[in-house]
C-alpha cells in the first residue's frame, strides 16, 4: 500500500498546526462559532446533536494494522470506546471534545491519518472497490488511481470552494462495490482495443432528494489523462453549477439541466483547452505510486488447503461464515474475508476499540497487513490464507466479528440517524436493529438470500436508500417519526433507483412490514432470482399488497 | 489608510511576501460620475465606456463578477492594469477559476485583485490561482497573510503559482 513520504507527512504536519492555532483562536473566544465553522468543517469536525464528531478519512478505504491500532486507541481515549464506520469508507467518532482535536490529529498524522476534506465544498475522500489488489476480476488496481486522485486534490487552488461536495469513486472490476454510479464522478477502469488501460467516466450521479444514477461523459479515456479531464469536468461544474440553492448545488442538477450531450461537449471543449502536458501526472510520479501498489508477495499454495476443508467439514458455524463472508481471491490458495460489522442488534458499521485491535492483529498476522472498509459498512482482510481461515474466523468469533450475513437482510446499511446526527429527522439505528432482529435465525436469512436493505434518517440520504433494494427513508410528520420504504434500487453495476412503496409507517411497522415484503417475495421468487430480480420482474404491486393489506 | 494587500516577490519561490500598497485606482459604480485617474469599472460599463477612457491616458481596470466569463475581456487584456475578481461571499469559488484562466490560459501579466468577501484563511489559495493584490475584508495585515499563504510547505498540484509540487520535490 501507498507509504506517506516526508513531503505528505510535512503537509500533515502543517495542516495539523494550522487547525491547533484555530482551535486555540476559538477557545479563547477570538474566533466566533460562525467564524470557527468553515475552519472545523475543512477538517472533518461537526458539531452534532451531543457532541462534536469528527470523521477521519481513509483513502480509498485501505488501512494497515497501527492505523488500525492508533484509531482503537483514539476511540479509548478520546471517545466512548468506539468508532463507527461511514458509507464513505471514512470512521467517525461521535463523542469528541474540541479542546482534544488537535492532539487526536497529531495522533492520527503519526501513522498517516487525517480528517482533510471529509466535509465542505470540496472534493471529498475517494472511494474504490474495497477487493482492489485481490479479486481477480480487476483490469486494474483502482487504489493506483484513487492515490492519484487523493494527491491532486488535496487542498485544490482552485476547486475548494465548488457549489456543493463532491465525490469520486473508482473500480478496476465488473462487480461494482464502491457504488460508483451514485457519484458525481465515477471512473470504471477499461481495456482499450489498443490492449491500453483506460476509463469509462460518468457523471452526475447521486442521492439525497433527488437521486440520479450517472451518465456516461466518455467511454474511454486514455488512464494518462485522468486528471486533465476531472479538471475539465470540475472546472466546468465550478464555473456552471447552481450556487443559488443548496438542494439543486450538486453537479447531478447540472448534468440534468444540460442534457448529457451538451454537458459532455463543454467537459469535452474545457478539456481541449487545457495543456494536458501540465495537467496531468508524470509518467515517473505514476510509476512511483504504481510501485506503492505492486503486488504483495504471495506464497505458492495449492488451490485446495487440507486443513482448511477439514476444518469447515467439522464446524458448521465455519461452513456457514465461508459461505457468506469468504471471497475468491486472484492467487490460488488465498481468500478475501469480510468482517461483519453488523452483528444482530448492534449499530450498523459499530466497531469497538477491541474490536479494531482483533481486526489489527488479524491483518498483521493474517493478510498481510492490509485491511480495508466497504461502503455496506463492513471491514475486509483481503488476504488470507486458505489454511489460516480457521484461526482467523475463531478468532473473529470470539471478538463478536463472525456473523456470517454479508449482503443478507442483516447486512444493513445504516446513518447514525437522530441518535447523533443534527440533520436527521427520524432514528435508523433501532430500525435497523428491529428488522436485523427478524432475520436473527442465519437459516432463514440464507434462505432469503441477497437482500440490500439501506436506511436512511434523512432526505440526505447518508444510508443510501434510494439505492436498496428495500430502501427506507425516516421522515418527520407532526414531531413524530414516519418511514417511507421504496424498492427495486441498487447501488452496483446494475444501479437504479428505487420506487416509493406506499403511505409513510410508523417505526413500530417498519420491521413487520419488511418480514411481509420478505414473505412476498419468498412466495412468487422463481429459480435463483434475488429479491431485486423478482421485483424487477413483478413490479410493486404484489409488495404493496403484502404490506398494506397486513397494515390495516 | 490603505486597504489594499500587494504580493511581493515571486509565488513560485519561497521568498515571496505582502505589503501594504497605496491604491491608485477607485472603484466606479455604473451610475456614479467618472473621477479623473486610474479606475475600476464594471464589465459592462468597461465594454460601452472602456475604448474612450483607454484611449484618454488613464490605467483601466474591469471588474468580473463571478457568474461573468474572463475569456470576455480576452483581447483587451494587453490593455487592462488590473482585473478585479468579485467574492460576494467567501464560499463562492468561480473566481479561483477566473484568476486561472486569466493568468494560466489568457496570459495576463497585470494585477489580479480579489474583491469582495476576502478572508486570510483563502490567502494560499488565491496566491496560487494567480492573485496578486487583495482588499481583505476581514482587517488582515500583510502579515497575516503572507503567514497563511506560507502555511503548507508543500502542494500537490500544479497551478498558476508555477510553485514546484510534490512530485518535482520528489523527482529531484
Amino acid at each position: 500500500m501507498y507509504l506517506y513520504d516526508a513531503i505528505d507527512r510535512e503537509f500533515l504536519t502543517d495542516r495539523s498546526n494550522e487547525f491547533r492555532h484555530q482551535v486555540a483562536r476559538r477557545l479563547a473566544g477570538e474566533l466566533t462559532e460562525d467564524q470557527f465553522k468553515p475552519l472545523r468543517l475543512m477538517n472533518g469536525l461537526y458539531l452534532q446533536l451531543h457532541a462534536y464528531m469528527l470523521r477521519i478519512a481513509i483513502p480509498y478505504g485501505s488501512l494497515n494494522s497501527r492505523q488500525v491500532r492508533r484509531l482503537a486507541w483514539i476511540g479509548r481515549t478520546y471517545d466512548k470506546g468506539y468508532g463507527h464506520f461511514t458509507t464513505r469508507q471514512n470512521l467517525q467518532f461521535h463523542w469528541i471534545k474540541l479542546k482534544d482535536v488537535p492532539d487526536i490529529l497529531d495522533a492520527m498524522a503519526e501513522v498517516d491519518l487525517h480528517a482533510i476534506q471529509t466535509s465542505g465544498n470540496c472534493i471529498r475522500n475517494v472511494t474504490a472497490d474495497p477487493y482492489a489488489g485481490a479479486t481477480a476480476e480487476e483490469i486494474d488496481d483502482p487504489r493506483v488511481w484513487s492515490e492519484v486522485l487523493r494527491q491532486w486534490s488535496t487542498l485544490h487552488p482552485e476547486f475548494s470552494f465548488l457549489p456543493r461536495k463532491f465525490k469520486i469513486a473508482v473500480t478496476g472490476a465488473l462487480t461494482d462495490r464502491a457504488a460508483v454510479k451514485t457519484h458525481d464522478i465515477g471512473l470504471f477502469l477499461r481495456k482499450g482495443r489498443d490492449g491500453a488501460i483506460g476509463f469509462e467516466v460518468v457523471a452526475g450521479g447521486g442521492q439525497g432528494r433527488t437521486p440520479y444514477i450517472a451518465q456516461t461523459v466518455r467511454s474511454y479515456l486514455p488512464a494518462e489523462h485522468l486528471l486533465s479531464y476531472v479538471e475539465a469536468i470540475l472546472r466546468v461544474y465550478n464555473r456552471h453549477g447552481r450556487r443559488d440553492n443548496i438542494y439543486k448545488a450538486r453537479i447531478k442538477i447540472l448534468v440534468a439541466a444540460l442534457g448529457i450531450e451538451e454537458f459532455t461537449r463543454q467537459v469535452e471543449e474545457e478539456w481541449g483547452k487545457i495543456n494536458a502536458e501540465r495537467a496531468d501526472l508524470p509518467a515517473a510520479e505514476l510509476d512511483r505510486i504504481r510501485a506503492a501498489f505492486a503486488q504483495p508477495r504471495f506464497e505458492t499454495l495449492p488451490d485446495v488447503s487440507d486443513a482448511f476443508e477439514a476444518a469447515r467439514a467439522a464446524s458448521p458455524a465455519l461452513q456457514r461464515f465461508v459461505r457468506n463472508n469468504v471471497k475468491p481471491h486472484k492467487v490460488p490458495g488465498y481468500a478475501i474475508v469480510e468482517v461483519s460489522l453488523k452483528a444482530i442488534g448492534q449499530t450498523p458499521g459499530d466497531a469497538t476499540a477491541d474490536q479494531l485491535d482483533v481486526v489489527a492483529d488479524l491483518g498483521e498476522r493474517y493478510s498481510l497487513d492490509d485491511i480495508r472498509v466497504t461502503h455496506a459498512q463492513n471491514l475486509v482482510l483481503p488476504h488470507v490464507k486458505l489454511d489460516d481461515l480457521p484461526a482467523v474466523h475463531a478468532a473473529l468469533e470470539a471478538a463478536g466479528l463472525a456473523t456470517a450475513n454479508i449482503d443478507l437482510a442483516s447486512d444493513i446499511i445504516a446513518c447514525p440517524g437522530l441518535d447523533y446526527c443534527a440533520l436527521a429527522n427520524a432514528r435508523a439505528i433501532p430500525i435497523a436493529q428491529d428488522i436485523a432482529r427478524k432475520f436473527a435465525d442465519p437459516d432463514r436469512a440464507e434462505k432469503v438470500g441477497e437482500l440490500k436493505i439501506k436506511i436512511s434518517g434523512c432526505i440526505n440520504a447518508c444510508g443510501h436508500h434510494h439505492v436498496a433494494h428495500i430502501g427506507i427513508l425516516g421522515v418527520d410528520k407532526k414531531g413524530e417519526e414516519f418511514y417511507q420504504l421504496s424498492l427495486g434500487g441498487s447501488g452496483a453495476e446494475d444501479a437504479s433507483i428505487g420506487k416509493i412503496l406506499g403511505p409513510g409507517l410508523s417505526a413500530d411497522k417498519v420491521a413487520p412490514a419488511i418480514d411481509a415484503l420478505v414473505e412476498a417475495y419468498l412466495h412468487i421468487r422463481t429459480g435463483e432470482e434475488r429479491f431485486l430480480d423478482t421485483y424487477r420482474r413483478v413490479g410493486l404491486e404484489p409488495f404493496k399488497e403484502a404490506v398494506y393489506a397486513q397494515a390495516d | 489608510m490603505p486597504k489594499l494587500i500587494k504580493l511581493t516577490g515571486d509565488p513560485s519561490g519561497k521568498d515571496f511576501g505582502a505589503e501594504w500598497a497605496e491604491d491608485g485606482f477607485v472603484h466606479v459604480g455604473d451610475d456614479d460620475a467618472l473621477p479623473e485617474g486610474d479606475v475600476i469599472l464594471s464589465l459592462a460599463r468597461f465594454q460601452a465606456e472602456g475604448e474612450i477612457l483607454l484611449s484618454n491616458s488613464r490605467r483601466v481596470g474591469v471588474r468580473v463578477e463571478p457568474d461573468q466569463e474572463v475569456e470576455a475581456l480576452a483581447y483587451d487584456l494587453p490593455r487592462l492594469s488590473v482585473v478585479a475578481l468579485a467574492f460576494p461571499k467567501y464560499r463562492d469559488g468561480r473566481a479561483y477559476t477566473s484568476a486561472r484562466l486569466l493568468r494560466e490560459r489568457l496570459g495576463f501579466t497585470g494585477q489580479v485583485r480579489a474583491v469582495g468577501d476576502v478572508l486570510q484563511e483563502q490567502a494560499g489559495f488565491m496566491v496560487r490561482c494567480g492573485f496578486d493584490a487583495f482588499e481583505p475584508a476581514d482587517g488582515a495585515t500583510p502579515e497575516a497573510w503572507t503567514k497563511a499563504a506560507h502555511r503548507f510547505r508543500h502542494v500537490y498540484q500544479r497551478a498558476a503559482d508555477h510553485r514546484r509540487v510534490a512530485f518535482e520535490e520528489r523527482a529531484v
